[in-house]
């Protein structure tokens, strides 16, 4: 005991920047990303970009925006055609701030990476506190004091997290090419801010809000509610009435919000034409262009009878791993958040870079898992050499003729692989460091021989 | 000596005609001079083709359409009597009339009254030598009928000259108008000027229902299948995705109450390709068939060896009098097609009936009240003599037609004169020099194509000349574009002159996937000598491996895009003619002939998609499947196994030695 109280505090006094200086970085980190963004919105690359199958679904596109708007100009329903698959209250909003769209997604990129800031930022306080409980409370075994977290440590997980976000490139290019993605890539992290902050009532809009943007965040409603009953020390427990009514707070209150948005959409154009065309759109994936997903080749490839079995079994199996992955995750409701965002971001119907680079943005919050990680080196390879093959075959395949479509096919399904083994690890990184946290980290046999660890 | 002479004269029969004629008795002397003559100009085509079978084989269908035919050959009394001139064969009619068909004559013959005749038909034949050196034929017969097919209470049921088929489809499906072009070839309107009827390349077809039809689009699907059946063609691949609503392009044509477009559909099938199968149930629909009259110049061998094709069928009603208390139904079946100076004339400047149809004309159709050749004369009289047609008749006539002075010389089929002593009419055509003359570029034409690159976006430029010296005029662009371009109307310019012109009205549908097409109809207003170009983006999509054609790789077309447009017309320019005309007719220069109805068709597009790989469904479901089950798996692995110390497994002996303790009630090793 004493050998770990050495550890941290020896650590503890490592020098610590004034949150002045912090908050200095964290602005320095902001004007380098919009200078960055600004430049290639002024650059010839835009208009590339722009038209990147990876970087822009049917979703999202901002080509579609504007194309909504046009239709609404000429007094057609922008929904009456199937260009156009934005939500109602997206159309509203750029109906305003049309001219200043490349501000507006300045700002939500902006936005995103302050949030996430101030919630990594606040987490971790939390998580250090939990830990200095339990070791005070000894309920740490002697030999794990190497993989107790410092302070100091920790003192730079924000503004990673904000640096990995706003200059991720995948950030970049979806911001550069005005995807929607980097909108409701803010109200996600608005969502995550609230939930980390407390404030049940917020969390609760900004996930409605989510969820009237690109439906699948529904499942971050397990996480955000473990997350508030832990921190709001209520047992989770079918019996205890405490959780009951919690839960039930926390549950009408998200759909309440969830059916007011609804409906004030349902005003503003008055007509529930959009659910269909983008709940629909999402659910029954009838646009197969390519994407960096899983979805359009197999349902170009799809035998017709077999299409309606196949769409139910992908869809459900984006939003299928919230139970299990609640239940082994109860007491761990952010690490809990950030599988679901990243299971989202991989099998959903129309991902793009934009998806992926909100879950990456975590990556430095796990920054203590990395002696447990296996094969972040592989996965960390695949990831950049499909990020850069994507362009090459889809030049290969479409303007020059030279390939078809399987070489495209081939990318995303290695790129994929490459996402889920990332997480995978992830996982196990995070279940590993847990299981040595209860039973210590070298186990050692009756022989004196080191013990090996495997899942059973 | 008797039976050599009917020998020559079946086989005259059997070339010129190919089967059977009412008219039979001429002098046998003529007969035979007739004869001569097409051999002659055959060059020895056809004389192979005449074999002792066909002999047979022909008399008898000869002998059975005489036994059947007369009761089809009720005409009209002012007909008959234009179309015999010669008694001997009036009194042949009669006589078939009285001998073979009793059934028809009992009813009349009670009343003792010739039956008021309420139909009646005509047929004409336009040439008009085209300066390029080739030659555009246009045949119409026109059938009128002063019935109400639509009246529910009182079905019509007897039919005469109107083709029953179409009669019945008319009533079943409550159709106020009916149009179908069948065309092969793309007409040059830069080169060739403006056509009598445009139609697109392909099947174009658009209906106009009664406003009593309550389930347009199920009236709509069962009138393609039913159409495709009449017309042997594939008009059952019109559905929802291909069928528009035009807003204003296609009104229609003749008397209507109703303008609604939820009663219009339109849909055109560009690749439909047209052939023999679809011109013999078109010619079956004339009253003579292709037996008689103008009709038996239409032998697919000759008329599908040509640059440009096109059939169609218009049904409409017309007013039956000024009055228009009563209306009348309107059947006009065109034919046209343009003969290249290379491919069918051997590149020689001279054509003739014979040279273009392998058949001369020699009589009209019985059924007709009026049957004429009229022959496009314009370049001859305006002094300089470029072509020289034989044989020259006196009659002659000048229409404004398409905004244009022509001249014609007339044929009147019904009379002698034409024929001339040879009872054979072979006009003949033939330029003085033999180079081609540039034309007067059209007032109205447009072209369109694709631009850019790549698979996965594309542009479709439309140039729209204006090629009046002076005065601007709107035209009405429709297009229709399928689903799987998915058109950004954001992008839409529309630019004349280098300045943009804004269209005062756009009606734009977008598409719904695999459900309909898009639909941008619009008014812009052509500046005077401009060419006006109209760009609009698009993406392709990628499609279902199942929802590709056969070939997938030759693209999919585009139908052209329609320009619908009041032309100010040529003959408002011509500062000469005035002087031939009473002062007091000029006084103001808006004359009643100013502008013309012009409908252009622009250039189907061919556009590539990107393709899935069509050989590996299996392979991509099992390959897709393997990576989410990679994601499953592992997650699986991950959320249902403990970590645990690994414990070395116990040798075999060790194992076998504690099955054997366990039975012996011993603790185990």
């Amino acid at each position: 005991m004493p050998a770990i109280f050495h550890y941290i505090s020896q650590h503890a006094r490592g020098e610590r920047l004034p949150p002045a200086e912090m908050a200095a970085s964290l602005v320095l980190v902001l004007l380098i990303a919009v200078t960055v963004r600004a430049v290639l919105f002024r650059s010839s690359l835009a208009e590339i970009i722009a038209e990147r199958v990876e970087v822009v679904s049917p979703l999202n596109g901002w080509k579609r925006v504007v194309e909504g708007l046009a239709l609404l100009d000429l007094g057609v329903s922008p929904y009456s055609g199937d260009v156009f698959h934005e939500t109602p209250l997206m159309i509203y909003l750029f109906h305003f701030v049309i001219d200043y769209s490349e501000i507006v997604f300045m700002i939500a990129d902006a936005i995103t990476a302050v949030a996430l800031y101030l919630a990594v930022q606040d987490y971790n306080k939390i998580v250090y506190r939990k830990q200095k409980y339990t070791l005070e409370a000894g309920r740490y075994p002697l030999d794990v004091a190497e993989l107790l977290r410092t302070p100091k440590e920790m003192m730079y997980i924000p503004i990673k997290v904000a640096v990995f976000y706003l200059l991720n490139p995948f950030t970049v290019l979806s911001c550069v090419a005005k995807s929607t993605c980097g909108l409701n890539n803010a109200v996600t992290a608005l969502f995550i801010l609230c939930t980390i902050k407390g404030s049940a009532l917020l969390s609760a809009i900004f996930l409605a809000l989510a969820t009237y943007q690109s439906l699948y965040p529904f499942t971050l409603f397990a996480p955000a509610l473990l997350y508030q009953l832990q921190r709001l020390y209520i047992p989770i427990s079918v019996h205890s009435p405490r959780f009951w009514i919690f839960t039930s707070q926390y549950g009408s209150m998200y759909l309440g919000s969830l059916v007011v948005i609804t409906c004030l959409s349902f005003f503003l154009l008055s007509s529930w034409d959009f659910v269909t065309s983008v709940y629909g759109f999402i659910l029954s994936v009838p646009d197969l262009t390519p994407n960096i997903g899983l979805f359009w080749y197999f349902f170009a490839e799809m035998f017709e009878h077999f299409r309606p079995f196949f769409i139910c079994v992908f869809q459900i199996n984006v939003v299928f791993y919230t139970i299990p992955l609640s239940v082994k995750l109860k007491e761990h409701p952010i690490f809990l958040m950030f599988m679901q965002i990243a299971v989202i971001s991989i099998f959903k119907s129309y991902p793009t870079v934009g998806d992926i680079s909100l879950y990456m943005a975590f990556l430095p919050l796990w920054h203590h898992l990395y002696r447990f990680l296996r094969n972040i080196f592989l996965v960390s390879i695949v990831l950049i050499a499909c990020s850069v093959l994507f362009p090459v075959l889809w030049h290969l395949w479409i303007y020059a003729g030279s390939a078809n479509s399987n070489f495209y096919y081939a990318i995303t399904l290695a790129f994929n692989v490459g996402q889920i083994l990332l997480v995978s690890d992830y996982f196990y990184a995070y279940l590993r460091r847990e299981h040595h946290l209860i039973h210590g980290l070298y186990l050692k046999k009756k022989d004196g021989t080191e013990e090996t660890l495997i899942l059973k | 000596m008797a039976g050599a002479v009917f020998g020559m004269l079946l086989l005259f029969v059997f070339i010129n005609f190919g089967s059977l004629t009412i008219k039979s008795e001429v002098s046998h002397l003529d007969e035979e001079q007739i004869f001569s003559t097409s051999k002659v100009s055959t060059e020895e085509e056809h004389q192979n083709q005449v074999s002792d079978t066909n002999f047979h084989h022909h008399r008898d269908t000869l002998q059975d359409e005489e036994r059947t035919d007369p009761a089809e050959l009720w005409t009209s009394p002012e007909s008959r009597s234009q179309q015999y001139e010669t008694p001997l064969v009036e009194s042949h009619v009669e006589e078939g009339r009285q001998n073979e068909a009793p059934a028809t004559r009992n009813g009349l013959a009670e009343s003792g009254q010739p039956p008021k005749v309420n139909d009646r038909f005509q047929e004409e034949l336009v040439i008009r030598p085209l300066l390029s050196g080739d030659v555009y034929s246009s045949f119409q017969f026109r059938t009128r009928w002063d019935t109400d097919l639509l009246n529910k209470q009182k079905k019509v049921s007897h039919f005469r000259l109107f083709p029953k088929s179409l009669g019945q489809v008319i009533s079943k499906f409550s159709i106020r108008e009916l149009h179908i072009s069948f065309t092969q070839g793309f007409w040059r309107t830069q080169q060739w000027g403006p056509p009598f009827l445009p139609a697109p390349p392909g099947v174009e077809l658009w209906v106009w229902f009664e406003h009593t039809v309550q389930d347009v689009d199920r009236s709509w699907k069962e009138l393609t299948s039913v159409l495709s059946g009449i017309f042997c063609a594939s008009l059952n691949f019109i559905d929802s995705t291909n069928t528009i609503q035009p807003s204003a392009s296609f009104k229609p044509l003749g008397v209507a109450n109703v303008t609604d477009q939820r009663f219009l559909r339109y849909a055109v099938l560009p690749r439909e390709v047209v052939c023999t199968e679809n011109l013999t149930p078109w010619k079956k629909l004339l009253p003579c068939d292709s037996k008689a009259g103008l009709a038996v110049l239409l032998k697919s061998e000759k008329l599908f060896h040509s640059s440009f094709h096109s059939q169609a069928v218009h049904i409409q009603p017309i007013c039956q009098d000024l009055q228009c208390k009563k209306t009348s139904w309107e059947l006009r079946q065109t034919l046209s097609v343009v003969f290249d100076l290379h491919a069918t004339g051997q590149s020689k400047r001279e054509w003739s009936l014979f040279k273009m149809f392998s058949r001369t004309l020699t009589e009209p159709c019985p059924l007709a009240s009026t049957s004429k050749v009229y022959v496009d004369i314009t370049e001859t009289s305006k002094g300089d003599d470029l072509i020289e047609v034989a044989p020259a008749v006196t009659l002659q006539m000048q229409a404004v037609v398409l905004g244009d002075r022509r001249k014609y010389m007339v044929y009147d089929l019904m009379t002698p004169e034409p024929y001339g002593s040879l009872r054979s009419l072979n006009i003949l055509l033939k330029w003085k020099l033999q180079d081609s003359e540039e034309m007067l570029p059209p007032i109205l034409h447009a072209e369109r194509y694709v631009g850019g690159y790549g698979l996965q976006t594309g542009e479709i430029h439309t140039l729209i000349y204006n090629n009046h010296p002076f005065r601007a005029f709107p035209i009405l662009l429709m297009e229709s574009v399928p689903w799987y371009l998915r058109l950004y109307i954001h992008t839409l310019s529309v630019i004349s002159k280098g300045r943009e012109n804004k269209p005062s009205y756009i009606h734009y549908r977008p598409s719904k996937d695999r459900q309909y097409p898009h639909l941008l109809e619009m008014l812009v207003q052509l500046p005077p000598n401009s060419i006006t170009k109209v760009t609009v983006q698009f993406e392709r999509a990628l499609l279902k491996w199942t929802e590709y054609p056969p070939d997938p790789n030759h693209g999919f077309y585009v139908s052209s895009s329609v320009l619908s447009a009041q032309v100010p017309s040529a003959v408002a320019l011509d500062a000469n003619h005035t002087t031939e005309e009473p002062l007091f007719t000029n006084l103001f220069p808006i004359m009643e002939e100013s502008s013309y109805f012009m409908r252009v068709y622009t250039e189907p597009l061919l556009v590539n998609l990107p393709t899935p790989d069509f050989s590996m469904p299996y392979n991509v479901i099992c390959l897709t499947c393997t990576v989410v089950a990679v994601g499953y798996g592992s997650l699986y692995n991950l959320l249902t196994r403990t970590f645990q110390v690994e414990e070395p497994s116990a040798g075999l002996a060790k194992r076998i030695a504690n099955v054997i303790r366990r039975l012996r009630g011993v603790p185990p090793l």
